[in-house]
């Protein structure tokens, strides 16, 4: 092949390549603008203020904020219960154990596994520990199969930034007489920006996801009180909203699509700006 | 905490033999060739037939990954390759962001962008009519839903190269783009696999976005424009109402525990392999 052809096909593949990203990353801006445009006629303040009053699902007056608050509740339980089981993992996997022990290696594959394991089987297996424990869809469900959702990536996240600390640091503590626990806590002092991130990921994660939730939460127009009560949340609201024949019902679907992205979209860019940050001062 | 550690491990075991002992009432009648073959789903009449499912699943997952893989490819070596470091900076974050964009919305966005193409410019070349919500429609949403895992792996996969193969490479008189097709991706090739892998585990168990797009119709698609029913879409639209009819929950924790099977699979040999390739490149 002579050089000019050799030259014209790297030319070409260039070409490509750049609309390929283009594509590629003009995605986000394609489904968030989409959202927008469909949404922001829709949303008014009783959307986000009110729920549901009678005959909401025939076009009435009212708003989501049952499944705004149901989200809250169900994302936020999960993700505390995920902290408090995580936590203790990662650091006993990073600081306990050596590095290349068996259990710490299989360990950590078994989370990259689950990370993997998509959202409708941990709704299925949560609904299975449920009828075998009795419990009825309700807040409670909700917490269970999102807890299990976002464990593998809360352990995940932490042990990333577990990695960046200096290792000088572990052995500093160590040597200087400190128990194993109390070096954990001089760890965990240093990576709470990282403990932000992740719990801010695994928020966002919960928040929006719908097939664990599907079965485990319910769905109810009043705002739960209690945890036995079944709860509305966010994606759940927009899929059964957007299902009705009903032009203003769906409309509400658009608006609630509009305030579940501007919530995701506020999560990700503060845990961006986080991780940055901590990335600065290491 | 080592008790905590270990039931994590075992976990993954758990949510398998879980799904299995809810199961296995339905093997008492049905052996598993007749669930996998059968093609009609009747649950009131005893009839399980996979057979649609499986293919629905099939067929939308091979769409997203036809779709996805060239466009992140590209993308992902003109990144590590050729881009400046400003457009990778602004790049790898809007993947973040694209990753945290919950399923339901991209249903959302495909209702409204992709099922109108679909139904008044692609298939009209075609067919005469389409509703749009078609295989293709759940392939192409599914393929924007898998674009953040390939382009972050592969371009990280592409980023473990060393750079002296590279201009070995080209000291020899090659070409960048030659550099690049005949050792950068030959090198990477088992982690693009890897990629390629888990981006192909998460079209498989992707619920809603898929189920609000691909027309639910439970017979298995011939052509991209027939609607599709996947089998995360027959868990989800059917737990309501599984109660009342015998086995119909042991025949939705069967799709369940397949999808397990499968992903757990996948995953696991993916991750192995990229384990591999990050232990080579760190030591």
């Amino acid at each position: 092949m002579g050089i000019k052809r050799r030259k014209a096909e790297e030319t070409i593949f260039k070409i490509l390549m750049v609309m390929a990203c283009l594509i590629v990353g003009s995605s986000l801006f394609l489904i968030v603008g989409t959202i927008v445009v469909k949404g922001v006629p829709y949303l008014t303040w009783d959307m986000v203020s009110k729920a549901p009053q009678g005959g909401f699902y025939i076009g009435k007056e009212g708003g989501v904020l049952n499944a705004i608050i149901g989200s809250l509740y169900v994302a936020g339980g999960a993700t505390v219960l995920g902290l408090l089981i995580s936590i203790p993992i990662s650091i006993y996997l990073n600081i306990y154990l050596k590095g290349g022990s068996l259990l710490s290696k299989s360990a950590k594959l078994a989370y990259d596994v689950l990370f993997g394991i998509p959202s409708i089987v941990y709704g299925a297996f949560a609904f299975s520990i449920m009828i075998w424990l009795g419990v009825r869809a309700s807040l409670l469900g909700g917490v269970i199969a999102v807890t299990l959702l976002i464990i593998p990536i809360l352990v995940r996240t932490l042990d990333e930034v577990i990695a960046t600390v200096p290792r000088e640091l572990k052995h500093a503590a160590l040597s200087l007489g400190a128990t194993r626990w109390e070096t954990a806590r001089v760890i965990l002092r240093q990576i709470k920006p990282g403990i932000y991130t992740a719990v801010l990921l695994s928020f966002g994660r919960g928040i929006g996801d719908v097939a664990a939730v599907l079965f485990t939460a319910g769905f109810s127009d009043n705002i739960p009180i209690y945890i036995d009560e079944p709860a509305a949340t966010l994606p759940l609201a927009i899929f059964f909203q957007l299902s009705s024949p009903i032009p203003e019902v769906q409309g509400r679907a658009y608006a609630s699509a509009l305030i579940l992205t501007l919530i995701i979209l506020v999560i990700v860019i503060v845990s961006h700006i986080l991780a940055t940050k901590h990335k600065h001062k290491l | 905490m080592l008790i905590l550690s270990i039931s994590s491990v075992s976990f993954v075991f758990l949510i398998g033999i879980g799904l299995y002992l809810r199961t296995a009432p339905l093997f008492e009648e049905h052996t598993l060739l007749s669930l996998f073959r059968g093609s009609n789903w009747a649950p009131s009449k005893n009839q399980f037939g996979f057979y649609p499912f499986i293919m629905g699943t099939l067929s939308v997952t091979l769409i997203a990954i036809v779709v996805a893989l060239p466009l992140c490819l590209l993308t992902a070596i003109y990144l590590t390759e050729y881009a400046k470091p400003g457009i990778r900076k602004v790049m790898l974050p809007l993947m973040n962001i694209l990753a945290g964009i919950p399923p339901v919305i991209y249903g959302v966005w495909g209702i409204f962008f992709v099922v109108p193409i679909v139904r008044e410019y692609i298939a009209p070349q075609f067919m005469e009519y389409s509703s749009g919500y078609t295989v293709l429609t759940g392939g192409v949403v599914l393929a924007v839903m898998i674009f953040p895992i390939l382009v972050s792996i592969v371009s990280e996969v592409l980023s473990t190269i060393p750079k002296e193969l590279k201009d070995a490479s080209l000291s020899l008189g090659a070409t960048k783009w030659e550099t690049i097709k005949k050792v950068v991706v030959k090198r990477a090739l088992p982690g693009i696999v890897a990629a390629m892998v888990l981006a192909v585990s998460r079209a498989f168990g992707e619920t809603i976005a898929v189920l609000m797009v691909c027309g639910n119709v439970p017979v298995a698609p011939t052509s991209v424009f027939d609607g599709g029913y996947p089998l995360p879409a027959l868990i989800a639209n059917n737990f309501g109402e599984m109660m009342s009819i015998p086995l119909y929950d042991s025949a939705l924790m069967f799709a369940a525990l397949l999808l397990f099977v499968i992903i757990f699979l996948f995953n696991l040999i993916s991750r192995i392999i990229l384990n591999r390739i990050e232990h080579k490149y760190s030591s």
